[in-house]
């Protein structure tokens, strides 16, 4: 069965994000910092009269910073909270399978733990993301 | 007749009562039937049980007597059936759903403020007890529903309404500023200008919508307090504190039963009656304390009683009596769980069940509510000396006053209630310095730590932290430096993601008209991170003072004769110095002279040879008694042990201080031989009745008070009077065996018979009043 997938560039990789996992796709303005955080919490941006927390997804999969600062963002909500993840740019939204990672295949770094299966685009196979694992100080993600 | 209709204030809570047992009856309606069909399902008895506690809970409080008879009733059978003590048989699951319906009824009946019948009531109440017949019930009609003037909105459509309003907000900012930009003639201005001023109403308007003061919830317990403690033949002083903490609707709505249970526990089950107080050496009027405040992401409601605390051994000794646990087991738990057995359902340490509080039920009740909405409650516990109980929620949104203050490029919010002071570095008078690697800011008098917010955060910015906010958090107070305080709003806070709030400096995030979001700091939070240690808890101090109050107090005084010796504090009511003039040796005995009034005086040792003496006046009811001493030394708090004297005299016995030895004046041996006096010192009561009475008591008061005589037209209950005083034919008032002069108005006398006075005849009135009186 086929899923709706957003395709977005992160660090120069293509990803897939599973549709339900996202609210918006905007481009975030002034980002307020947040002192005393984790160095992925990029800061505070007002999204409307909503404040968002927006994730610094380079430093979430523990990757060097960009050049330039990304400004357009996934927003999606986790345990009631609003959360915008960076993105370098925003492909396309269409219908692909989940299929599990090749057995023998091991992400590196933060992609481990985000990493959660593969779709194939013409041949092309995109790694599919969950949006919950590049958010910090949750209590516990589900397998 | 159905209770008259409460007006005012309390019609409002009238209302949500009638508006949420209407809600929970339509609620329960199904469990009804399904508790019918298998009267032993626990749930069910329990939801059943949960809406008869909680109306006959807010019934009390509303003054509703008649629904709270029914559902106390109600209550007490289906405690039994919880307990195990009666069979849910057909006959009983029967009399209660008659009583649930009664209780629709006449909720229905006070709404729309038509009388209903009582008739049947009665039968409901009996129809309850085992082996009673089942009543056919009478049903009465009852006038269309009212409709009701307030209705009940999804909390999503007020959010949704106050985020467009923020929108709108924004919006007109955005459009201010560009017309400003674009210098907009004056027209547009003024259209704008209103446009403002509507918008700023509007938010009001749409935030009280979600938002309450916490006062709405508080409001209600003096009335409440009273009416309870009043019940329980109680005296209660109520304090509520932070009443002005706002907080969301919704959350205020679901801390209502909580709050009205706890409260009523703690009059009923905390408080100890005024006798026993007194006994207890505890102010005769309980102590309760209702109080609100934010802490950090939280709202805190703390309710402390200075009551008998909790009995864990008797509260382990019910719940091992309830079968299940035995006491060994329980036993074994550490403090803490003990005290949490009290939230076990159906648990009570009291053995009367009443009508305020019940059995304990509401506890369990209480916690689940709090659960519920993300809270928990904490119980801190001094046995015989109170409970505090602190419900914690969390903030899921709030109206705090703030200040604004900037480091660097960043502005953060400060809540005002948190602020004592806000001060400029400069002068002697406030001042940094290094102590070793420490800065410590001093302000006046007083010295405190200083947390630089800019070092602390890792802002630095180009300007000196030169602004001292000083705040107050549990255990002190530290000065923030800030490099400017800007100005003072009142912000809407919502809880940040938990990445923000696992720093544990941030309160909550705000967006203010800006349009940039800003953080709430949490002074309590920046104290521990900044590492500022104060001494104990403030709460554990409060413990330890109040664990002093029982103990008695006494003072420590030089006396004429040279010794030194003690009298307790309770008795004292005032010390005094007097001139020795004042003290006559006068009817066989000291006597002081004292703002117009002679009391005996003791005395152990010379006093004719001082200037002045002090003077203990010692006060036991209505007796007085003055006791001379040279000097007045210190408070000191009475040892235990004290060794009895040898024989019966004014020392009862000896005492050690310090490791010396000192005399305890013996207050009942003072009493008894000095002040026994006091009843045949009171003047004798003459009476003046009848008629005449004004003109009696203008011309001949001051005669008779002259004359020894304690004058009154009317008798205090339970004193009797020497002689009563007429005059004219006025009919005599039945006197009893108390003699009666009478006057007359004429000089002449009527008739040979006639043994009244001339009324202006003063000798002749005395030695007849002196004559009746018993020869004074």
């Amino acid at each position: 069965m086929s899923d709706l997938f957003l395709i977005a560039h992160i660090a120069g990789r293509a990803v897939a994000i599973e549709s339900r996992q996202v609210e918006s796709v905007v481009d975030i303005g002034a980002i307020v910092p947040v002192p005393g955080t984790d160095r992925q919490v990029r800061g505070l941006a007002a999204l409307r009269s909503r404040v968002v927390t927006v994730i610094d997804t380079h430093a979430a999969l523990g990757l060097p910073a960009p050049e330039i600062e990304a400004t357009r963002a996934v927003i999606t909500q986790v345990e009631g909270h609003h959360y915008a993840i960076l993105v370098d740019s925003l492909e396309d939204v269409a219908p692909f399978d989940l299929t599990p990672l090749s057995p023998g295949i091991v992400l590196d770094r933060g992609w481990r733990t985000t990493g959660c299966g593969i779709v194939e685009r013409a041949g092309e196979p995109i790694l599919a993301i969950d949006l919950r694992a590049l958010v910090p100080g949750l209590a516990a993600i589900a397998a | 007749m159905v209770t008259a209709h409460p007006r005012g204030p309390m019609d409002d809570l009238l209302q949500e009562f009638i508006a949420e047992t209407r809600e929970t009856l339509e609620a329960l309606s199904g469990e009804i039937v399904a508790w019918e069909a298998s009267p032993d399902d626990r749930d069910r008895l329990d939801a059943i049980f949960r809406f008869v506690h909680t109306v006959k809970g807010s019934c009390g409080f509303l003054d509703l007597p008649r629904l709270a008879r029914l559902s106390h009733a109600a209550e007490d059978v289906l405690a039994a059936v919880r307990s195990g003590e009666r069979h849910p048989d057909t006959q009983l699951v029967n009399a209660v759903l008659a009583i649930v319906d009664r209780i629709g009824e006449i909720v229905e009946a006070i709404d729309a403020g038509v009388p209903l019948d009582d008739t049947g009531e009665e039968m409901l109440i009996t129809a309850l007890e085992e082996g009673a017949s089942v009543p056919t019930q009478a049903h009465t009609p009852i006038a269309s529903r009212n409709p009701t003037r307030s209705v009940r909105l999804n909390v999503d459509l007020l959010d949704r309404m106050m985020s467009g309003m923020s929108d709108m907000v924004l919006a007109r900012n955005e459009l201010a500023r560009r017309l400003r930009d674009d210098g907009a003639d004056p027209t547009v201005e003024a259209a704008l200008e209103r446009l403002s001023l509507t918008v700023a109403e509007m938010r009001d308007t749409v935030t009280r919508t979600r938002m309450q003061k916490i006062d709405a919830l508080f409001s209600a317990l003096p009335r409440m307090v009273r009416d309870t403690a009043a019940e329980l033949g109680k005296s209660v002083t109520l304090h509520v504190e932070g009443s002005d903490v706002e907080l969301d609707r919704e959350m205020i709505e679901m801390m209502r039963d909580p709050l009205v249970h706890i409260v009523r526990n703690a009059i009923d089950h905390g408080l100890e009656a005024p006798l026993e107080r007194r006994a207890l050496g505890k102010r005769e009027a309980g102590r309760l304390t209702v109080s609100a405040r934010q802490s950090g992401n939280q709202i805190i409601i703390e309710i402390a009683d200075d009551g008998r605390g909790i009995d864990t051994d008797r509260l382990i000794a019910k719940i091992a009596g309830n079968g299940g646990r035995s006491a060994k087991e329980l036993d074994a738990l550490s403090d803490k769980a003990k005290l949490a057995l009290v939230f076990e359902p159906g648990v009570s340490t009291k053995e009367a069940v009443t009508a305020i509080s019940g059995r304990g039920v509401g506890m369990d009740v209480v916690r689940a509510n709090v659960e519920q909405i993300g809270g928990r409650i904490e119980l801190s516990n001094a046995p015989g000396k109170g409970l505090r109980l602190a419900i914690h929620v969390p903030l899921t949104l709030s109206i705090i006053a703030t200040i604004g203050v900037g480091v660097g490029d960043q502005r953060f919010a400060i809540s005002r209630q948190a602020i004592e002071e806000i001060v400029r570095v400069g002068g002697d008078a406030i001042r940094v310095d290094m102590l070793g690697g420490t800065p410590a800011a001093t302000v006046r008098d007083r010295r405190m730590p200083l947390v630089d917010l800019g070092g602390l955060l890792d802002l630095s910015g180009d300007n000196a932290s030169t602004m001292l906010v000083i705040v107050g958090v549990p255990g002190g107070s530290f000065a923030l430096a800030v490099e400017s305080v800007l100005d003072h709003e009142e912000l809407v806070i919502k809880p940040a993601a938990p990445a923000v709030m696992a720093t544990g400096v941030y309160a909550g995030q705000t967006l203010p008209d800006s349009g940039l979001p800003m953080l709430l700091l949490d002074c309590a939070g920046i104290a521990s991170a900044a590492g500022l240690q104060f001494g104990t808890e403030v709460a554990v101090d409060e413990v330890a003072e109040e664990a002093q109050a029982p103990s008695v107090s006494a003072l420590l005084f030089d006396d004429l004769d040279g010794a030194r010796r003690l009298v307790p504090l309770t008795i004292i009511d005032r010390i005094e110095p007097v001139p020795v003039e004042a003290i006559r040796f006068s009817g066989g005995r000291l006597r002081l002279s004292v703002d117009g009034r002679i009391i005996p005086l003791a005395v152990q040792g010379e006093w004719d040879r001082r200037a002045t003496v002090s003077v203990l006046r010692l006060r036991d009811g209505n007796a007085e008694v003055g006791y001379a001493i040279a000097e007045a030394l210190d408070i000191v708090v009475l040892p235990d042990t004290v060794v009895p004297a040898k024989e019966a005299g004014p020392v009862a016995g000896v005492v050690s201080i310090d490791d010396e030895q000192i005399e305890l004046l013996d207050l009942h041996w003072l009493f008894a031989t000095h002040g026994a006096e006091l009843g045949a010192a009171e003047p004798p009561v003459c009476l003046i009745d009848g008629a005449e009475s004004a003109w009696m008591k203008t011309f001949l008061k001051p005669v008779l008070e002259g004359a020894g005589y304690r004058v009154a037209t009317r008798l205090k209950p339970g004193e009797a009077a020497a002689v009563v005083l007429t005059m004219g034919g006025s009919e005599t008032p039945p006197t009893g065996n108390v003699p009666v002069v009478r006057l007359r108005r004429d000089r002449a006398v009527g008739d040979s018979a006639d043994t009244s006075i001339y009324r202006y005849d003063r000798d002749g009135l005395l030695a007849a009043l002196a004559q009746s009186a018993g020869g004074r």
